[in-house]
């Protein structure tokens, strides 16, 4: 009888006790009719072959452990950015609890959205008074300024029309003629939640823009795209604008919204780009995307009303945040302080005295197309060697691109970019070629499991560490967040291993 | 403070009146239905639920007076899933020598991917493969063409690197439903070829209003596709004369370990676990087991009544949450067998009672008179209430997300009347409700947490323990115990003002 009142053991310890033990072992034998210990061992050890690893590159249908979620949840969190908006999702209202919680999981805030709760009626005869009667429901309860319609998948089966089908709810009044009801079909069968975040940020664009006059000013509009870490990377690109004294709108601000303080008050709406900043943004001179390929559709819109354009690839490190800060000057003509100068020489310092842990070590690196693409290149900064890097949501033109970023440094010439593939082919890969070091988010444990390979998480989705979220990854500083988490796992690394063998304990070293 | 439960039944109507002003009328009126006040019991014949001994002799009131497992409305932020949450997400998803496949686009299968705690022990996609995300990913030409093809494809796949998968399930998402796929014709034509068991599952999310439809159609499928082709299996089968099921105990956090242990020392012989930890071998068993024990009634009733009628297993129902309706439950069970288990029962409520003294007189003075609003699916809304009770908290409010009227009548078992009952409340309600009764706790699923937590009030995730559990059994008590107290009484509730700040005037937004 394992429990004591001054000792109470839940499940991370009371299934090691000697009864339970016994217990799940008689379970196991006498009732579970698995298979035997040796044939689970000897598949378990094929999974990691090079015979194994053709087998699983070969797949042609089937899909195992993809790092990519699907358009609506992009969309609802490129929605979650403007003030008082509250998504709607047109469709099965299973799917809006689904990206709540996901949302939740990771910042550990309330997701608020809605659903057209569409059922078999719906389906037979379409969605439309699903959605009259859900935009006044949701207008007279959250009293929203603006309500984002997305749709999943089963809408878009079906073939609602989101253009007609809005336009007859405000004709029967579900919400004021007036009232900011944009929209964005966003099919779950078709790209990622890195392509439901752009068709949303076009949406809302096109909704405020479409029709008004442009007066062009010296304004900059920048799209920060789909990011985990927006909460504090925002409020970082927000510093380096003022540092610069630019003027810029940030299209989709999550930074206040998935960031409310705890004071006794819930706020279903706090923070995010106003429809004033939006409407405003219009006449914007230039928009920065942060992230190529969570805005393509956005940035065509916005070159088409006759702004000049520029995309990134999530400006982290040294070459990533150059990059930006060149950018934003070619695009405002406003210099790059002095001060930014000595925040950059600060990072190079930091790698400088950090170079000799750093030099020669191996990654994997998954997630996102501009998130990988962003790691590479600071791994390179660092003598770093990036082995493997996937996408699953990425093309070939985004292999084509990260390749000669790699070719580029002869840190880069062993690598292999893998777009397309999931995880599964991730672990066969590692398996079969191993390296030091991976990155990723939080469904990369189970790699770090199955191969021992140290995970460090610093991509969306992060459940099972917290306020990662609330430290920068971009700009100079976020390459210190990044490049301290990195040589945190590389140290620990070190002083594991001492640990593990009293030969190796010669090597637990008090400085390093 | 909480409002007193008992006395207060016209505060709570006038409560409930306020909250829905806000709705337009339409909404109004069906929303009325789906809210109350547990009512004082008319029926004094009512049947006694057998899983609510603790309670005897009878009932606490009438709570079946609201409107249940109807459509949620558009628009007002429901708290429920679909039809492929409960069956992917609650019935199948914790198989574990099964293969479960997300048939459709990626979503569905990554939002569930590694959520549900149902603790499997195993090698991860080796011999088990409850952590894993297998899907299909839809395209879009599998919309316009048809998915079919790519379906069998990813099941020949399946056996080549799963060899030692012992069943493959195809989870349903919405598209499948709506383009006319021929999901059976698939799984008879891979039966044939594979000579393993193959589910097709209708759990295509727009089917029925809830999570709930979703365990019916799961159901059937093991009715369908598991015991009926294999009752030469089931029909072989050697069990002894105490072998039990245990069916709907999900083992969030280990629950069905706290609890097989407890009907293991009574002298029963657990031959499956539904469908925590469990094997497909468990499952085809059941039939021949002499009793079907029934923890999640909501998701698997279905199932012990067909087995009752074409096998004769008998099933009842028992509740292992908190000790009062532990030793009840176990009392219960062993009433259906001879002296020896019915001793052994004794002994075993009698050896677990000095641990189960010490953490009462450790945690119960710590949230003793302290008020608890539940939100949860369909079975713990009624079945932890004497788990509170037990450490001395009262019930302010409680409602299901997917409860049918069954339920409701069984939750009259638990709470007295007076209690605020709101049934698939919404976003809305619940803020509402929870703002004017100031519970000292909720319980309740990850997306109320943070609201909740932001207002002030101490929370517990009541679907997955918040990550903590088991909560079933003796043990499962103790760290039930230990959870309730750190919520409640935790330091960062005080910390909300600042000291220069009057309490009553939080920063605006």
């Amino acid at each position: 009888m394992p429990q004591q009142a001054d000792k109470v053991l839940d499940h991370s310890q009371l299934f090691q006790e000697p009864d339970y033990r016994e217990m799940l072992d008689n379970k196991r034998v006498r009732f579970e009719c698995g298979h035997p210990d040796t044939m689970v061992q000897e598949i378990a050890d094929w999974t990691k072959s090079w015979d194994y690893r053709e087998k699983n590159l070969a797949r042609e249908a089937l899909t195992v452990n993809p790092a990519k979620a699907c358009q609506p949840l992009g969309a609802v969190f490129a929605a979650a950015g403007y003030a008082g908006t509250l998504s709607f999702v047109h469709g099965s209202q299973g799917c809006v609890s689904y990206y709540r919680s996901h949302l939740s999981r990771h910042f550990k805030e309330p997701a608020s959205a809605v659903s057209s709760s569409m059922t078999e009626d719906a389906a037979v005869f379409g969605g439309l008074n699903n959605l009259v009667d859900g935009l006044a429901n949701a207008h007279a309860l959250y009293q929203p300024e603006m309500i984002a319609v997305s749709t999943t998948c089963m809408a878009e089966v079906i073939g609602d029309d989101l253009t007609s089908f809005i336009q007859q709810a405000k004709s029967k009044g579900s919400v004021p003629e007036d009232f900011a009801v944009p929209y964005a079909h966003t099919p779950a069968f078709v790209g990622s939640h890195v392509d439901g975040y752009d068709n949303m940020q076009r949406g809302i664009l096109e909704h405020f823009w479409a029709g008004a006059e442009r007066v062009p000013d010296e304004r900059l509009n920048i799209v920060p795209g789909f990011d985990g870490y927006a909460v504090a990377n925002n409020r970082e690109l927000k510093r380096l604008l003022g540092l610069m004294g630019i003027e810029a709108t940030i299209l989709s601000d999550v930074s206040d919204v998935y960031d409310t303080p705890s004071d006794g008050t819930f706020r279903m709406f706090a923070g995010g780009t106003t429809q004033d900043e939006v409407m405003a943004a219009l006449n914007a001179k230039a928009t920065l995307s942060l992230q190529h390929y969570c805005s393509r559709k956005t940035l065509e819109y916005c070159t088409s009303v006759g702004q000049e354009t520029a995309s990134l690839h999530y400006p982290l490190g040294i070459g990533g945040t150059d990059e930006l800060l060149m950018t934003l000057q070619d695009l405002t003509g406003r210099p790059i302080p002095e001060s930014l100068r000595l925040e950059r020489g600060r990072l190079v310092d930091a790698l400088a005295d950090s170079q000799a842990y750093l030099h020669g070590k191996t990654y994997a690196i998954y997630g996102d197309p501009d998130f990988v693409y962003a790691m590479a290149r600071f791994v390179m900064e660092t003598g770093g060697e990036p082995r493997h890097l996937l996408a699953t949501n990425g093309s070939k033109a985004w292999a084509k691109k990260l390749q000669a970023l790699l070719d580029a440094s002869p840190f880069g010439k062993d690598a292999q970019v893998w777009a397309g593939k999931d995880l599964w082919a991730l672990r066969s890969i590692l398996a079969t070629e191993p390296v030091h070091l991976l990155i990723g988010n939080s469904h990369g444990k189970y790699l770090e499991q199955d191969l021992g390979v140290p995970l460090i998480r610093l991509t969306f989705p992060i459940f099972d560490r917290h306020h990662h979220h609330r430290f920068p990854t971009l700009g100079y500083q976020g390459g210190l967040q990044v490049l301290v988490r990195i040589l945190d796992t590389i140290f620990d690394q070190l002083d594991r291993k001492a640990q593990a063998d009293p030969l190796a304990a010669v090597s637990f070293d008090l400085t390093r | 403070m909480a409002l007193d439960t008992t006395d207060d039944t016209r505060d709570l109507a006038r409560l409930i009146e306020d909250v829905l002003e806000a709705y337009p009328t339409k909404a109004r009126k069906n929303r009325a239905k789906h809210l109350g006040v547990s009512q004082p019991v008319l029926d004094d014949d009512a049947e006694p639920d057998p899983a609510a001994h603790a309670r005897a002799p009878g009932i606490g009131s009438a709570c079946d007076g609201v409107k249940s497992n109807t459509r949620s409305l558009p628009g007002v932020m429901t708290v429920r899933g679909c039809a492929f949450a409960g069956s992917k997400g609650v019935v199948w998803g914790p198989v574990k020598d099964m293969v479960h496949i997300s048939h459709g686009p990626v979503g569905c299968g990554h939002y569930t991917w590694g959520q549900r705690r149902n603790y499997a022990v195993g090698t991860t996609g080796v011999d088990s493969f409850v952590a894993m995300q297998i899907t299909t990913d839809f395209q879009e030409k599998d919309i316009v063409f048809g998915g079919d093809k790519k379906l069998s494809a990813t099941i020949d796949e399946i056996r080549t690197l799963f060899p030692l998968a012992n069943g493959i399930t195809i989870q349903s998402e919405c598209p499948v439903g709506l383009i006319g796929d021929d999901i059976e014709g698939v799984a008879r034509k891979k039966v044939t070829e594979h000579g393993i068991t193959m589910v097709p599952v209708r759990c295509e999310g727009f089917r029925g209003v809830s999570q709930s439809l979703g365990h019916h159609i799961a159901n059937d499928t093991i009715r369908d596709w598991v015991l009926e082709p294999n009752a030469a299996k089931h029909e072989a089968a050697e069990v002894g004369p105490y072998a039990v099921s245990v069916i709907g105990d999900y083992n969030i956090g280990g629950d069905a370990w706290a609890s097989r242990k407890l009907l293991e020392e009574i002298g029963l012989e657990v031959v499956g676990n539904w469908s925590g930890d469990a094997t497909l071998a468990e499952i085809e068993r059941a039939p021949r087991g002499k009793l079907n024990l029934i923890h999640c009634y909501r998701s698997m009733n279905y199932i012990c009544r067909h087995m009752e009628e074409t096998y004769g297993v008998p099933w009842m129902e028992y509740n292992f949450f908190g000790p009062s309706q532990i030793a009840a439950s176990l009392r219960a069970i062993a009433a259906r067998f001879d002296a020896t288990i019915q001793e052994n029962a004794e002994r075993v409520i009698a050896r677990y009672q000095p641990m189960v003294d010490s953490i009462l007189a450790k945690y119960r003075p710590r949230l003793e008179g302290k008020s608890v609003m539940l939100y949860v699916g369909g079975l713990r809304p009624r079945h932890v209430i004497t788990a509170y009770e037990d450490l001395g908290m009262v019930i302010a409010g409680t409602g299901y997300e997917f409860a049918h009227g069954d339920d409701y009548k069984r939750t009259g078992h638990y709470v007295p009347q007076g209690t605020l009952i709101y049934d698939d409340a919404t976003g809305f309600e619940l803020e509402k409700f929870i703002e004017q009764v100031r519970p000292d706790l909720v319980g309740s699923g990850i997306k109320e947490k943070y609201p909740v937590q932001k207002m002030g009030i101490p929370f517990r995730q009541m679907h997955s323990w918040d990550y903590s559990g088991p909560y079933h059994g003796y043990d499962g008590f103790a760290v039930f115990a230990r959870d309730m107290d750190l919520a409640v009484n935790s330091p960062v509730w005080a910390l909300f003002d600042a000291p220069w700040q009057p309490a009553a005037e939080p920063a605006t937004a």
